[in-house]
Parts: C-alpha cells; sequence; structure tokens
C-alpha cells in the first residue's frame, strides 16, 4: 500500500502487483456480467442448448478477457509511442483487403489469418482513436483553434473511412467518423466549425444518396417507412418491434420468446439479439442492459476525468464514444429508430471479432486508469 | 504553460458535455422501450398471437336427409384425394410421372398441379385428383413406394342416392359463389358447399351446423409447432321429409319418356308423398363439378330438365277445373244437383259460339253428368251465371292463384284472373265470353301442378285448407287447419261426379279405373291446348293431336283420389304435349294412386 503510493506521488512506473491492484473492479464486474447475460441468452437463441453459439461465445469471452488484462499491464507510454506507427499499419491492412477484394471479387472485410478473421476496420477503429489523441496530445491549443492544425487529424480519419466505404460498409466508415467528430469536439474546436461542416453534410446528402447502393438506399426508405415492404427489409424491423411490444413488462419468461423461437424474429443471435432479450425478459431486461452499458461508460468519463495526461483522457473519450455508439446504434436500430446498419450489440451478440475489438478497447482503458497518476508532457514523456 | 492549462479545462468541459450527450441517448432508448413495451404492449401482443397462431376451421358433416321411413335421400360420402406434399418427394418430376401412370393426368390438369406446387410452401399438401375410386386408391397404395410424396386423404361429399328421383325437390350443393355474404367462417373454407337450390337451400341453416375450430401454434414458415386447442362442432342437423321414396321412384317411373309433373299429398295434412318433375338430373354431377358438356345438355334441353314444373310450371288447368267450378255454383245456389242444361255440342253467346269438345253434344245434364262426361256447355252455362268473380272466390280458396308457400325456391302463383284483375292489367272490362272460357279452366287460368294437388286435396278432405309440406306436421298444427265454409252436401255431389268420372260407364277416364279389394279412385281429366285451332281445321277435322309435332300437342293433366269413399290422398298429373288426359294422364295417376295404396302408408 505504501508502495503504491509512494509510486503515484513518485510519478513512476508502476510494478505489476501495483497495476493489477489499481485495476477498476466495478468496471471489470460490469462487463463480465453483460458477458454472461450474452451468454445466457444465446442459450436461449438455441432453443436452449449450448451449442451452436452459447459455449462458444463463453470461450471466445475466456480469450478477449484475457486479451483485456493483457492489454491494461502494457506501458502507457509504449500507446502514445507505437500509435503511429500501428495506425499506418492497419491503413496498410485496410488497403490490402481493398486489394485483394477487388482482386477476389466481391466484398471483402477480412484478412483470413486461419485461426481468426482479421478485421482491419475494427482495428482502426482503435488506431485512429490513439493517433489522433496522439496528434492532439501534441498540439498546442492555437493549432487545435486554427483550421490549419486540423487538416493533418482531418485527412487521418477520412482517408480509411473512404475505403471502408468503398468495402462496402458504411456503418463502420460513420462510426469512425462520428469517433472523429466527438474527438474534435472533445479537444476544443470551435461549434461554429461543426455547424458549417454539419450545414455542409446536409447540403451534400443529396448528392451522396446517388453514390449509395440499393441495399442501403433500400435500408433507409425501410427505416422510415417499414410498412413499405413489409415481406423485405421492412420484415425485420416490423418483427423486432412485435417480439419487444409482446414482451411486455416482465417479458414472456427464459426460453418462451414466441417471436425469436418461431423463427419470426431474423439474426436473433446476432443483431437482433436485444429484441430477442426484451422478448423473453420484458422491458425489465431490456433496461437493465441499458443500464449497464450506462454504468461502464459513465465509468469511461470518470476514467477520463481522473487520468492526468491529456493523451489518456482524450484515448479514454474516443474509445468510449466508439463503445457508446456499438450500443446505441445497435439498440434503436431494433427498437426502430434507426435505420438497420448491421451493428452488433457489444458482449451480447454472438461473434469473435466485435467481442475482441470492444475488450482490447477496454483493455486500454483500463491502462489509462491504472497509469492515471503518470503525467506526460506535450511532446515527450516525462521522466524526471 | 498558461494555454495548455486552458487546452486541458476546455477538454474537461468538452468531455462533461459529451458524458450528458451520451445519457440523454440512452434515456432515450430507455423511453423507446417503454413506449413500445407497456404503452404499446397490447397492440404488438394481438399481432404476435396473429404470428404465431393459426386458426383452422373444422368443417362439421352435412345434416343427413331421410325420407319418412328413414331411407337415406342425401348423405355424405367419403372423397379420396390424392395430394402431394412435396417435400416428401426428392425428384417431383419423377413422382408425377410414376403417378401419370396409373391416373392419367390432363395437360391442364398438370399444369394447375404444378403452378400449385410452386406457389405453396413444401409442405403444403397439393391436391393432385379428387373423388378417386376404391380401385384408384386400392392402386395408388399399392405403388406407393413408387410415388414417395403423394398420400391419400379423405374429405367429405355430398352424395344424393337416388339421384335424378329427388333432384327436384331436394336440390343440390355447391361452392360459395362471391356474392353470397360471408357471415360464417365455414363459408370462407376453400371447397366448402352450401344448398344452392331446393331443400338443401330452404334448410342451409339447419343442415350445414356449426364450425369448429383448431388453433395451433405455427412457425414463421407455417410449420405446424403444436395444438392449442380444439373446439368442436355441431354437425348438422337431420332432415325428414314426408316424401316416401317408393313412391317417388313409382311416380317418376311411371311417367316413361313423357315429361311433365306429378305431387301426390296426403289430403288431411298436406304432407308431401312425392313430388315429381320429369325429365330430371343427376345432382350428383353437380357436387363432383359438372363438366361443360353435361352442363349444355340440360341447359339446351327443349324438355327443360332443370326446371321443377311441379312447382314452376304453369298450365291452363282445363277440365280439371270443372271441379271448382261445379263447387262454386253449388255454394252460390246457382244450380243444385238437379239442374241440368242441355248440350247440343254449341252455345252462342252474341254470335260467337262456343263449342263442346263433343261436336254433337251431351243432351240433357246434370252436375254429376256433366263433370263425368265433362260437358263444356253445362260449364259455359254454369260459368256465365255465376260470373268470374265466385268463381275466382272459390279457387283461391281452395288453394289457386297464389304462392302455396312451399319451403323452395321459384314457386309461380299460377293464374285466377278476375274483373279487377283485367281492369289493372288491362285496363279494359271484363267480357261476358271470358267467364264461359274460364268456366272450363282455359283463357287466363294458369295453374301448377302442386296447385292442383292443393286444390284437389281440400276438397276431397271435406273443406279443409291444408297446405303443401315437405316436413311432418305436429297434431297441433294438424288441428290448425282451417275448415271452409263448403257444405257436406255439395262436397259430396263434387265427389260424386269425380267418382263417375272413372267408374261411370263411358266416363271419361274409364279407362284408368282400378278395383283393389273395393278402394277406388275418383279424379278429373283435362286437355288443354297449346294453340289456337284455326276454323279450317276444326272444319276438316283430320289432323289428329298425336301427328302434330311434339311442342304443338295438347297437355294432358289429371287429378284424382283414392280411396274414392275415404279419400287420403291426392295426386296431380301435367304431362307436357301428352295429346290427352284420359288417354295419357289419367293412367299415370292411377299406377300413382295405386301404388300409394299399396304400401299402406
Amino acid at each position: 500500500m505504501y508502495k503504491y503510493y509512494e509510486a503515484r506521488l513518485k510519478n513512476r512506473t508502476l510494478t505489476l502487483k501495483e497495476k493489477l491492484f489499481n485495476i477498476s473492479l466495478g468496471y471489470v464486474l460490469c462487463i463480465v456480467l453483460l458477458a454472461t447475460i450474452g451468454v445466457i441468452t444465446l442459450y436461449s437463441a438455441a432453443g436452449g442448448s449450448w451449442t451452436p453459439w452459447a459455449s462458444r461465445q463463453a470461450s471466445r469471452f475466456g480469450v478477449a478477457f484475457g486479451l483485456m488484462i493483457l492489454m491494461s499491464l502494457i506501458d502507457i507510454r509504449y500507446y502514445l509511442k507505437y500509435s503511429t506507427v500501428t495506425y499506418i499499419v492497419v491503413l496498410l491492412l485496410l488497403i490490402a483487403v481493398e486489394v485483394s477484394g477487388v482482386v477476389g471479387m466481391g466484398a471483402q472485410r477480412w484478412i483470413d489469418l486461419k485461426i481468426f478473421k482479421l478485421q482491419p476496420s475494427e482495428l482502426m477503429k482503435i488506431s485512429l482513436v490513439l493517433v489522433l489523441a496522439k496528434y492532439f496530445n501534441n498540439c498546442t491549443l492555437n493549432n487545435i483553434e486554427s483550421t490549419g492544425g486540423l487538416i493533418a487529424p482531418f485527412l487521418m480519419a477520412v482517408f480509411p473511412a473512404a475505403l471502408i466505404i468503398l468495402q462496402p460498409d458504411l456503418g463502420t466508415a460513420l462510426m469512425l467518423l462520428f469517433t472523429t467528430v466527438v474527438i474534435f469536439f472533445a479537444v476544443g474546436v470551435q461549434w461554429w466549425k461543426f455547424a458549417l461542416v454539419g450545414g455542409g453534410v446536409c447540403a451534400l446528402m443529396p448528392i451522396a444518396w446517388h453514390f449509395l447502393h440499393d441495399y442501403q438506399k433500400n435500408r433507409v426508405l425501410t427505416f422510415l417507412d417499414p410498412e413499405r415492404d413489409p415481406l423485405g427489409t421492412g420484415y425485420h424491423i416490423i418483427q423486432s418491434k412485435i417480439a419487444l411490444g409482446s414482451g411486455g413488462i416482465f417479458g414472456k419468461g427464459f426460453l418462451n420468446g414466441t417471436q425469436s423461437h418461431l423463427n419470426f424474429l431474423p439474426e436473433k443471435h446476432t443483431d437482433f439479439i436485444f429484441t430477442m432479450l426484451s422478448e423473453e425478459f420484458g422491458m425489465v431486461g431490456g433496461v437493465l442492459i441499458i443500464l449497464l452499458n450506462l454504468v461502464i461508460i459513465v465509468y469511461g468519463y470518470l476514467f477520463a476525468f481522473r487520468t492526468s495526461s491529456y493523451f489518456g483522457k482524450l484515448v479514454i473519450i474516443g474509445l468510449n464514444t466508439n463503445y457508446f455508439m456499438y450500443v446505441f446504434i445497435n439498440i434503436a436500430m431494433v427498437l426502430g429508430l434507426l435505420p438497420v446498419v448491421g451493428i452488433p450489440l457489444p458482449l451480447i451478440s454472438y461473434g469473435g471479432t466485435v467481442m475482441l475489438s470492444v475488450m482490447a478497447s477496454f483493455g486500454i482503458i483500463l491502462c489509462m486508469d491504472i497509469n492515471r497518476d503518470i503525467n506526460f508532457g506535450r511532446n515527450s514523456f516525462n521522466e524526471d | 504553460m498558461n494555454r495548455d492549462n486552458t487546452k486541458g479545462k476546455i477538454l474537461l468541459q468538452r468531455v462533461g458535455l459529451i458524458a450528458l450527450f451520451n445519457l440523454a441517448m440512452l434515456l432515450v432508448l430507455i423511453g423507446r422501450l417503454f413506449y413500445l413495451q407497456v404503452y404499446q404492449a397490447e397492440k404488438y401482443k394481438t399481432l404476435a398471437d396473429e404470428n404465431r397462431i393459426s386458426t383452422r376451421v373444422l368443417v362439421p358433416p352435412r345434416g343427413v336427409v331421410y325420407d319418412r321411413n328413414g331411407v337415406v335421400l342425401a348423405a355424405n360420402e367419403q372423397n379420396f384425394q390424392a395430394l402431394i406434399i412435396a417435400e416428401h418427394t426428392p425428384d417431383i418430376d419423377q413422382t408425377l410421372k410414376a403417378f401419370k401412370k396409373i391416373m392419367p393426368l390432363s395437360a391442364d390438369e398438370e399444369e394447375k398441379i404444378r403452378k400449385d406446387i410452386l406457389n405453396n410452401r413444401k409442405f403444403v399438401p397439393v391436391k393432385l385428383k379428387d373423388n378417386l375410386s376404391w380401385e384408384e386408391v386400392a392402386a395408388i397404395q399399392l405403388n406407393a413406394p413408387f410415388l414417395p410424396g403423394i398420400v391419400i386423404d379423405e374429405g367429405l361429399n355430398r352424395y344424393y342416392p337416388l339421384g335424378s328421383y329427388t333432384a327436384h325437390f331436394l336440390g343440390y350443393v355447391g361452392a360459395v359463389s362471391e356474392q353470397e355474404q360471408k357471415d360464417d367462417p365455414l363459408l370462407l373454407v376453400p371447397g366448402f358447399k352450401i344448398g344452392k337450390s331446393g331443400l338443401e337451400k330452404a334448410f342451409e341453416h339447419e343442415l350445414r351446423g356449426k364450425s369448429g375450430s383448431l388453433k395451433m401454434e405455427v412457425n414463421a414458415y407455417g410449420r405446424i409447432m403444436k395444438q392449442i386447442e380444439r373446439i368442436n362442432g355441431k354437425e348438422g342437423k337431420k332432415l325428414e321429409l314426408t316424401v316416401d321414396s317408393r313412391l317417388q321412384q313409382a311416380a317418376q317411373d311411371a311417367f316413361g319418356d313423357h315429361s311433365g309433373a306429378a305431387v301426390v299429398l296426403d289430403v288431411h295434412s298436406g304432407e308431401i308423398l312425392a313430388f315429381v318433375s320429369v325429365p330430371s338430373f343427376d345432382p350428383n354431377l353437380f357436387t363432383t363439378g359438372i363438366s361443360h358438356q353435361d352442363w349444355n345438355a340440360l341447359l339446351h334441353n327443349e324438355r327443360n330438365p332443370l326446371t321443377n314444373k311441379a312447382l314452376a310450371g304453369q298450365y291452363s288447368p282445363g277440365s280439371t277445373f270443372k271441379t271448382v267450378v261445379a263447387l262454386a255454383a253449388l255454394e252460390a245456389g246457382v244450380i243444385n244437383e238437379n239442374t241440368t242444361f242441355s248440350c247440343n255440342g254449341k252455345m252462342m253467346l252474341g254470335n260467337h259460339a262456343f263449342h263442346c269438345w263433343k261436336h254433337w253434344g251431351h243432351g240433357s245434364q246434370n252436375v254429376v253428368e256433366a263433370l263425368k262426361n265433362s260437358c263444356d256447355i253445362f260449364f259455359y252455362e254454369v260459368a256465365l251465371r255465376l260470373g268470374i268473380d265466385k268463381i275466382a272466390e272459390t279457387a283461391r280458396r281452395l288453394g289457386m292463384g297464389k304462392l302455396t308457400g312451399i319451403t323452395l325456391d321459384n314457386e309461380r302463383s299460377g293464374l285466377i284472373p278476375d274483373k279487377s284483375w283485367k281492369q289493372k292489367r288491362f285496363g279494359t272490362r271484363w267480357q261476358q265470353g271470358e267467364s264461359v272460357i274460364a268456366g272450363i279452366g282455359q283463357g287466363y287460368v294458369l295453374a301448377t301442378p302442386l296447385q292442383l294437388a292443393v286444390m284437389l286435396s281440400r276438397i276431397v278432405n271435406g273443406g279443409y285448407a291444408v297446405s303443401p309440406t315437405f316436413t311432418k306436421m305436429s297434431l297441433k298444427d294438424k288441428g290448425k287447419i282451417k275448415k271452409l265454409p263448403y257444405s257436406k252436401k255439395n262436397i259430396e255431389i263434387v265427389k260424386r261426379g269425380m267418382y263417375e268420372v272413372v267408374n261411370g260407364e263411358h266416363g271419361t277416364a274409364a279407362k284408368a279405373r282400378f278395383n283393389l279389394n273395393g278402394v277406388k279412385m275418383g279424379g278429373k281429366t283435362g286437355t288443354t291446348q297449346v294453340r289456337r285451332i284455326s276454323m279450317q281445321e276444326r272444319r276438316n277435322g283430320i289432323v289428329r293431336d298425336e301427328d302434330l309435332p311434339w311442342k304443338l300437342r295438347n297437355h294432358a293433366l289429371f287429378v284424382g283420389y283414392a280411396p274414392h269413399d275415404n279419400p287420403k290422398y291426392a295426386v296431380a298429373v301435367v304431362v307436357e304435349h301428352g295429346s290427352s288426359g284420359s288417354g295419357v294422364a289419367a293412367p299415370i295417376a292411377s299406377a300413382i294412386l295405386q301404388k300409394v295404396l299399396g304400401l299402406n302408408l
């Protein structure tokens, strides 16, 4: 205990034991709780069976949990030091995916590493946050408030976003851009610049519409009016609302969701898992999920407040925003508030890629929080 | 350094805003959840149930119709269908090919089957062929190994064991048409049949029964997961008729190749014992789906097999109407038993001559003799003195000129003219000559065979206003039958006349008489012209009616009853273009009455 305080006061690197002691238990507990609920829901989705989803998801979470702890124990200075290199490597991977996609016909989003499929766009979500945090860490306020200082970070975000749109994965690209906007906002870019860009985007909307794929146009149109095509694309939204609404306050009971088990609800184990959960556990279950996520997000901002380094604050804000967007977009989508864009509910939906990416983010956030007392200056580490 | 502090402060301010924004957005989600799961929960619960629950209507068997002795007239026959379930066969083409070897399918049928298979989900059975015979069912089952996916299913078809004998009063069932009100879920069941004519239609409500329902849980693809609830329906009520199937068949057979109608009534109750209209048709053709060819043959037959002549055929009653005129005249006091008129073959009214059928005349005739000989002159004289309104009043009381109220469709009212009718219909005054013609049941007078049977029943039963019915009458209802204000004496005089028609020497129906252990019949013949006979023909008198084309020959009528001394049964027979009441209609009526007496009901 004494050594811990000593370390904090002396602003030096922590020992492994100190680091482990510093991990926020409440934060980790919420994450484990959500993942457990996810596994239980997947058990129900398979009609009360561990196969094919629940057991695999549980073991994946085990691996991802290890990854999270690993990421949290890495020396915080490495994140600052290697963020640019990482960004460049991930950008090259994105380009590689794009090229192989062109060569190998059709949409390609991942690189097959045999053990798992590496999805560079997921890596980009993290590395973009890191590289932007590093950039703004090194900026003066004058740089930030000048227009010229924003050109470099703007390009850093737009270039990968453009590559991801080409994949085509509009949802991920938009998430990337939104995260960038939030970081820009956090560092103090003036309001009027957002207003200007926002106005410009609205003006360009009709033109952008032409470049959307037909299925993307359909999703937007169907979102605006699900009854337009009740058996086609609107089916998902309508059936999701029926499943939710019929669940009522307390739900139909575990394993008793009629909409899910009779297959009226599509993608019940992936994108629409929140619907299935809320059908079986009702509004009580749905609100519990939202509140747990809220606690995780609030924890994040708490960490941001108590972290002394500017870099650490920005990394947490970026990754937290990223996580918030997953949760919000997925739930808003199944509630019929947003178009169906194929964003899963992290920790709950079946799937390894998002699980790994989200847990890695949590690991980095924890790392920032563990080393909250280490302050490094604008241009380099404070290594007195 | 100062700027660095400001930079950090701005970040903290902005983070606070971002956190608030996130919080607000998540609260929006909770709000939406509340809206869907609490505020709109009922609406979505209903929708979820509509998704999940499939209700199938259970069709009750239609009520069976029996004759008065419990013989089945309309039954439900098992209908075997061959169905194919696409998901149970590895190769639909191969299965269909194998099926066609056993049961040939026309190109049209095969095309329809393939369309049905394509338009339905793979587990939905599609009909290949129905109304399979036992042999066909056996053949399909024997070849089952080569017919994967083909199953035999049984449904119910309406079946009329007596076929054409009962067609005209039972009617038939058919598919529900677009126009019919769909207030009963049964009417929406594909292939459901309802009464389209006859008693099947009149008693539709009783015969149909009440539908049951089967609630099943289905998944998104429509596959049945489990049964939730089963409510059994109520089968249709059985219907017992007053018709005697043996008499019905004998009566219809008695017509041979003739066309026409006959109605046999129980004179005391009005119960219908036989109800014949010939030629008839086979109602079973309608249940299994009549071919275009058969339908056209029925529709364009000049003898109108689809028309129920017993109640929709209107004929001049001719001399059978003399019974009505005789009773009217006796009751009015215009004549009595002994009043005579002299017949010399014709009667002059102004400068118009009215002829008797017997050109040289009958001589002096009283009412009994006039009936026996069917003397036209006697009735001309009587009608002239009686006036049309008196005749009409009696005829209507005896059930003519208006609907009898029988529970069948398409009944026609016949026609009993009177002065006000003529004024209304033509705007001209009634002529005396028209009364003369009406006196022998010609001119405007029209009656259906059913009305003639009712009229005769009401006379021979002693003046009780019975009405025809297909269902048995309770004793209470029998007690309610109204007595008509006719004296027993006058009725006996008319009956004596009718007795003489058959049993008197040279009575017009003498050839049709019978004597079954002292039981005899009475009756009245009638022969009515279908065309006008020109004076030229009358003078030449060489064209025999039998030599004319069928369509131009006279109608032959006979109304008869038995036993003569204590009447129980009345029959009216109309033979279309039968030429002669005495020669054709009377023998048919005689055969029918002998049959009914022999049955000893």
